[in-house]
């Protein structure tokens, strides 16, 4: 049982990181904080949320490292 | 990882958080950081030793210098590579335990109760709070390049030590040190970025210099990528169908996600994946085919124009359909290949087959790269060692998303050092292949030609080709690691699958199709010698013999991948920068304003026509390209480093921190002694890109040249003199630079005056986050989060009786 324990929180683990390094876990943010913020209020659907994002995204190049 | 944790995975906490019992020790007590609303914000930095960890860091200590110790002596046998790999890591872990330490106690003086850029401004966009791992990962990521990749490769002709001397020890003391710092102040600076600093900190005139530099710059660092990615692509069907078939890849991804899927990336990224290994395999198919070979075999030419009009295309097209899907891939394969990497050295356990130093360490006519160890070995390992393009990435996205100061250190120094790893590995690569091997693929035809008295080309049939080079390789006096003459040398399996190591012009021919090419000679820039290293790392755990094939062209599209991520990216920040530069003209204002789309066509026209030349010239050269690419590329970022040490030192003189001034200038100076005189012999003297420019202007007048051949001599000439004249450019910019930083700190210094409010540091804001500092929480760390956790519910449910 504690090994099938273990497993699963390293899973999880394994999970929460690739949904925070992705970005995928964004919106989540998002809807935490809104939640926080603004009680009461509709948020963005996920779908606005991310076109609010490319938009804003486009006009903020991020610089990469080239080499 | 589907719709099943769509949601519920927002409410997975990051893991260890519990229940808060008040058990601190004093001395733990001690180190707790409070604000004034008694919320436990931070933890002092302090190193607190146990009997357990010294013993650790005393065995630590000695592994490294056993390790040292092998690497410098052996003579005459053969070495494990394993070797290398335990001397990185220890070497590492020492510096970024006492070295980075030191730094973030005597210069940083990092303090958790100040709010981060993160906290201040916290938009909900740039400036949002990322988990210390994840902005690790990121940071990494922004900083990774194909850069650490190449430089290895063609230094390792001089033998492995003066390279993995300058690879750690460049990275301890200069390039993790650099980037640690420039996160520092533009953490401390509302994650202002670099030019920005420089203006308000050294004023307009130093600010403008480095903006027009790093336009120049980020040319050139393109040009070279896309031509090393040219040089592995030309005449390889497979290699173009498997990276031409990326893009429409991209577009699926692009779609997937835009109208099936919105904002499931890690799906899209597996979806991919999956695509990406099919079209590789499929390209073995292609390479194979008499039909469609042909239409995929493209020369350099052909590839340049394709690229060109590739990343005018991404430029245009909406970023969802192309560039973001296709970073997802590069993130995806930065991180996963490395691990598949390490875990390949370490089952291959490859035997290194170079010396520690070889004969043409002591020569500056070597074929890989022209000019002596110093400075040259120095600029040509540059983006593993110390880069200074890695000074715009920290501070750009990474200081805006930092939770505590005291992570600075972790996230800096850190992924930096991984970084150097990733050169390490590259080194690895090139050193356990046979020196007969490596010399034939990374010298150009005109080299194999001249050393072999046979005259070859591209268009000679891999037998002449691969009789030259062994012909070549026997007529160069250099000695391998047991002391004897170099041979050509290929370990494979024979027809019935035995061991055998094939020798001479066989073994050229038994790689090449080992690896599913038609010929390996003349191969330059180093991709090439990285992908066969690669493979026969990964080929021991997985698939054998059979997948090598496979695994040449997985990391020939993993450098590839890189190197177009490079592409469009330079070319949109290429944009950005030009349109701001032509924006402080006044009658050229509009170009500031991004949403004008005349404008945004005529700065993406400037920044493809920037590069796209220079890699013209770069493919046109009969030398190769990559040896007249190589010291510029190398030169322009190492100056980079300088203005980035330049604008630190300047910050550490202002807070008065005089007795720790070294720290930054030490690598300033070496790193100025390097990239000077190796910029003066690029100017002057017999390896000055103007002797070569007069080279080809006789033999142009002399008439003796026609067709191509003529055609191809103007370009080198034009590109001698264009290299030339940046060499120049450089030469006098950064001087400048240089002089108005050290008039700046002997002002500061004689004037006296001294803290935060002679910097354009933001004042103190108290902070109300606390997250751990290091990559695993501590004990002490776990309790804090605990009281924190606790604290801030009962601060809340007292908000809401008051309201």
């Amino acid at each position: 049982m504690d090994i099938a324990d273990k497993a699963r929180k390293i899973w999880q683990g394994i999970v929460w990181y690739m949904r925070e390094i992705s970005g995928e876990a964004r919106y989540d943010h998002y809807l935490e904080r809104f939640g926080e913020e603004h009680p009461g209020e509709t948020p963005m659907s996920e779908v606005e949320f991310l076109r609010a994002r490319e938009e804003y995204d486009k006009y903020h190049p991020n610089t990469g490292c080239c080499c | 990882m589907t719709s099943a944790t769509g949601t519920a995975g927002a409410r997975i906490p990051a893991p260890g958080k519990l229940e808060f019992t008040d058990d601190y020790t004093p001395a733990e007590e001690e180190r707790v950081i409070r604000n004034s609303k008694g919320l436990p914000v931070g933890v002092k930095p302090k190193m607190v030793w146990t009997w357990p960890k010294a013993v650790v860091w005393a065995v630590v200590a000695i592994v490294c210098a056993i390790g040292w110790s092998v690497l410098a002596v052996s003579r005459g046998e053969e070495i494990s590579a394993i070797w290398f790999v335990v001397v990185a890591l220890c070497s590492y872990a020492i510096a970024y335990r006492f070295y980075a330490y030191y730094i973030q106690i005597k210069i940083m003086r990092t303090n958790d109760a100040n709010a981060t850029p993160a906290e201040r401004v916290h938009d909900g966009a740039n400036f949002e709070r990322t988990d210390r791992r994840v902005l690790f990962g990121q940071h990494f990521a922004g900083i990774s390049g194909a850069g650490p990749l190449v430089g290895p490769i063609l230094a390792a002709q001089m033998g492995y030590l003066p390279s993995t001397m300058w690879i750690i020890l460049g990275v301890i003391f200069a390039g993790a040190v650099q980037d640690m710092l420039m996160l520092w102040i533009s953490a401390k600076r509302r994650g202002r970025s670099f030019g920005q600093m420089a203006t308000d900190e050294m004023g307009k005139f130093g600010g403008t210099i480095l903006s027009v530099f790093l336009v120049v710059m980020t040319a050139i660092a393109m040009a070279f990528l896309a031509l090393v990615a040219v040089k592995a692509m030309a005449s390889s069907p497979w290699a173009v169908f498997s990276i031409g078939m990326t893009i429409p890849i991209a577009l699926i991804m692009g779609c997937y996600q835009r109208f099936l899927r919105p904002g499931r990336v890690i799906e899209t990224t597996i979806l991919g994946f999956v695509l990406l290994v099919i079209d590789i395999v499929a390209g073995g198919y292609i390479a194979d085919s008499p039909v469609l070979a042909p239409i995929f075999t493209l020369t350099g030419k052909q590839l340049v124009i394709a690229l060109v009009i590739y990343s005018f295309a991404a430029a245009a097209l909406p970023h969802w359909l192309l560039v973001t899907p296709r970073d997802y891939l590069s993130t995806l394969m930065k991180i996963g290949t490395l691990i598949l990497l390490v875990i390949g050295i370490i089952i291959a356990n490859p035997m290194v087959k170079v010396p520690a130093i070889t004969e043409l360490a002591g020569v500056s006519t070597g074929p890989t790269f022209s000019g002596n160890l110093f400075p040259f070995l120095f600029i040509t390992i540059a983006c593993g060692a110390l880069s200074g393009f890695h000074g715009a990435v920290s501070s750009g996205l990474t200081p805006k998303a930092l939770e505590k100061e005291n992570q600075i250190r972790m996230i800096g120094y850190g992924s930096m050092l991984v970084e150097s790893f990733t050169a390490i590995i590259a080194l690895i690569a090139a050193i356990t292949v046979s020196q007969g091997v490596y010399f034939s693929t990374n010298m150009s035809a005109l080299q194999i030609s001249k050393a072999s008295g046979v005259t070859v080309s591209a268009t000679s049939t891999p037998k002449q080709q691969a009789d030259a080079a062994v012909k070549a390789v026997n007529s160069m006096k250099v000695s391998n690691i047991k002391g004897e003459q170099m041979k050509v040398t290929w370990d494979s399996v024979d027809d019935n699958g035995n061991a055998k190591t094939y020798e001479g012009s066989e073994a050229l021919e038994k790689a090449a199709s080992d690896i599913g090419e038609k010929t390996i000679v003349s191969r330059t820039g180093g991709a090439t010698t990285f992908a066969m290293g690669m493979a026969s790392f990964l080929k021991s755990f997985l698939g054998g013999h059979n997948a090598m094939a496979f695994w040449y062209h997985f990391a020939i599209m993993f450098e590839a991948l890189f190197i177009l991520t490079t592409v469009d990216n330079g070319t949109r920040v290429a944009r950005y920068q030009i349109g701001e530069l032509l924006g402080n003209v006044r009658r050229l204002k509009r170009f500031a304003d991004p949403t004008w789309k005349i404008g945004n066509v005529i700065t993406t026209l400037i920044a493809v026509a920037l590069w796209g030349s220079m890699l013209w010239m770069g493919v046109a050269d009969t030398n190769g390209g990559i040896n007249a690419m190589v010291p510029i590329f190398g030169i322009s970022n190492q100056l980079l480093a300088a203005a980035c040490f330049v604008l630190v030192t300047v910050c550490v003189a202002k807070l008065g921190y005089k007795k720790y001034l070294w720290i930054p200038i030490v690598p300033l100076v070496w790193d100025v002694a390097v990239t000077f005189t190796a910029d003066f012999q690029k100017i002057f003297g017999p390896l000055s890109y103007f002797t070569v420019a007069a080279n080809y202007k006789t033999q142009i007048a002399s008439g003796a040249l026609s067709g191509e051949a003529l055609t191809n001599a103007k370009a080198a000439l034009s590109n001698a003199y264009l290299d030339g004249f940046l060499s120049v450019f450089f030469m006098v910019m950064m001087g400048v630079f240089v002089i108005v930083g050290v008039v700046q700190v002997v002002r500061i210094l004689a004037r006296g005056k001294f803290g935060v409010e002679t910097t354009s540091e933001e004042p103190f804001v108290e902070s109300e986050w606390f997250a751990p500092s290091s990559l695993v929480a501590t004990k002490l760390e776990k309790k804090v989060q605990r009281e924190y956790s606790a604290k801030l519910q009962e601060l809340r449910q007292a908000a809401q009786a008051t309201a």
